[in-house]
């Protein structure tokens, strides 16, 4: 596992250019800078692109409309229950960003929804006063340990993604993801694969259904769609890695000066 | 003689320093205001086209259409003539408008509140504000970069939604039109044009 475990970091620092351990946090903007990700297979990434959109017009956004007619606390306790499972991956990449605070805010939160909850149906640590839950994942902290981003990708089915976030995505199946470890990976008598992967339709189906009019909206007004959804793909990549809240300290003004500059 | 004319000139300047800002407008006022006027036409009675010939007024008047365009044209603006600018200036000004006005008519009586501003340099603020809640959708946090040079009348330069920049976007999305026409800048402006004639 371990050995596998280092196959995958090994061959994203190979794959990500720029890429070395112990950058500041200037080197981390402006390595992740949407500007400077190359698009090395972007004629497969617009065909792919045009794929998923195709399976997005047949199948996710019909479903997700569906899923729309539900009742809002129906839709608020599912978004809620997949949440809290996130925390399986959120809580070992905390510690790996050396967040142990946050770690252990985490693994409070999924303490208490998990039993007070009832199985994260609710978010009782919400409630209690607990802090704004931060998702992260292994793309993440490769990114913030100064790996680079490597090449644009999409997906087929998954969607937009980086070299760097695929191999992230990658250490999930190989024992990253405590919720895939115990129900796909070791079926035990209490899950079995077939939960995993309606867990994970179900976050994408929910996601969809919460952006059913941006995505519409930004499709309309588009003239490139393919390269709006990269840039805000790259944008929102950026911002986490930078575990920025604030939007000031992931801007750079310096492309605004130039217009002042001319 | 020396002392009342350097106390006059204490005066004077102070005269000026005050009227400068009774007449300068707060970039959080001036957010609010917009989403104010905006909101009130989105509500009101109007009829599709009212709506979008009413936002388009409302953008005319408190987006930097001009700088925008600019911003979003980036570095292949260099080296293009005075003529070809204008012609984009003119080309983006309309798609700006159309694409602006009917991304917004959509919506009905959307609730905006300004939380708080931060000062970034004299140019520009940065005021942060949340689109609220409503049945279909969470709220979403929304921050306006507004351009503060000229202090009488503040423009806004970028929506910054959920930490994304809709004027990287557009950059980012006009550099891909141009890159994949081989740095033709004619192909974004006539993208631009047939957009604008939908």
């Amino acid at each position: 596992m371990i050995r596998k475990f280092g196959i995958i970091l090994i061959t994203t620092l190979a794959l990500s250019v720029n890429s070395y351990a112990g950058s500041d946090g200037e080197l981390l903007l402006k390595k992740n800078d949407p500007a400077n990700v190359k698009d090395c297979f972007e004629g497969l990434n617009r065909a792919t692109f045009a794929f998923n959109q195709g399976l997005d017009g047949i199948l996710f956004e019909p479903i997700a409309k569906a899923y729309r007619v539900l009742p809002s606390p129906v839709r608020k306790g599912f978004s809620n229950s997949l949440n809290n499972l996130s925390n399986l991956i959120t809580i070992p990449n905390n510690i790996i960003q050396g967040d142990l605070k946050e770690a252990g805010v985490n693994t409070g939160r999924f303490v208490i929804n998990t039993t007070v909850g009832v199985l994260g149906l609710f978010d009782v640590a919400d409630k209690m006063g607990f802090t704004e839950y931060e998702k992260e994942d292994y793309g993440q902290s490769l990114g913030t340990a100064g790996v680079g981003p490597g090449c644009y990708l999409i997906l087929p089915v998954l969607g937009p993604s980086t070299v760097r976030d695929t191999a992230g995505s990658i250490v999930n199946l190989l024992g990253g993801d405590p919720w895939y470890n115990v129900s796909v990976k070791n079926n035990t008598q209490y899950f079995n694969e077939k939960d995993y992967y309606i867990s994970r339709g179900t976050a994408g189906v929910d996601f969809r259904a919460k952006n059913l009019e941006s995505f519409d909206n930004l499709e309309e007004n588009a003239m490139d769609f393919y390269a709006s959804v990269k840039s805000l793909y790259l944008q929102d990549r950026k911002l986490k890695i930078l575990n920025s809240k604030g939007v000031v300290d992931a801007m750079d003004d310096s492309d605004w000066d130039e217009i002042e500059n001319n | 003689m020396l002392k009342k004319l350097f106390f006059l000139n204490i005066l004077f300047i102070s005269i000026l320093l005050n009227l400068n800002t009774l007449n300068s407008i707060e970039p959080d006022i001036f957010v609010q205001s917009t989403v104010n006027r905006a909101s009130s036409t989105l509500s009101g009675n109007n009829t599709k086209e009212e709506r979008i010939a009413k936002l388009k007024k409302i953008a005319i008047d408190t987006v930097d259409i001009k700088g925008i365009g600019f911003y979003s044209l980036g570095k292949h603006r260099k080296g293009l003539s005075q003529d070809k600018i204008n012609e984009y200036s003119e080309a983006f000004k309309s798609y700006f408008l159309n694409s602006f006005s009917s991304r917004l008519a959509e919506y009905s009586n959307p609730v905006i509140e300004v939380d708080s501003k931060e000062v970034l340099n004299e140019n520009y603020t940065i005021v942060s504000s949340t689109l609220v809640a409503t049945e279909k959708r969470p709220a979403i946090k929304i921050d306006w970069r507004i351009y503060t040079k000229n202090t009488d009348k503040p423009l806004i330069r970028d929506l910054i939604i959920e930490g994304l920049s809709l004027a990287r976007t557009q950059k980012e999305e006009f550099n891909s039109i141009i890159q994949n026409a081989e740095g033709d800048v004619e192909t974004l402006i006539k993208s631009l044009r047939e957009f604008s004639n939908q």
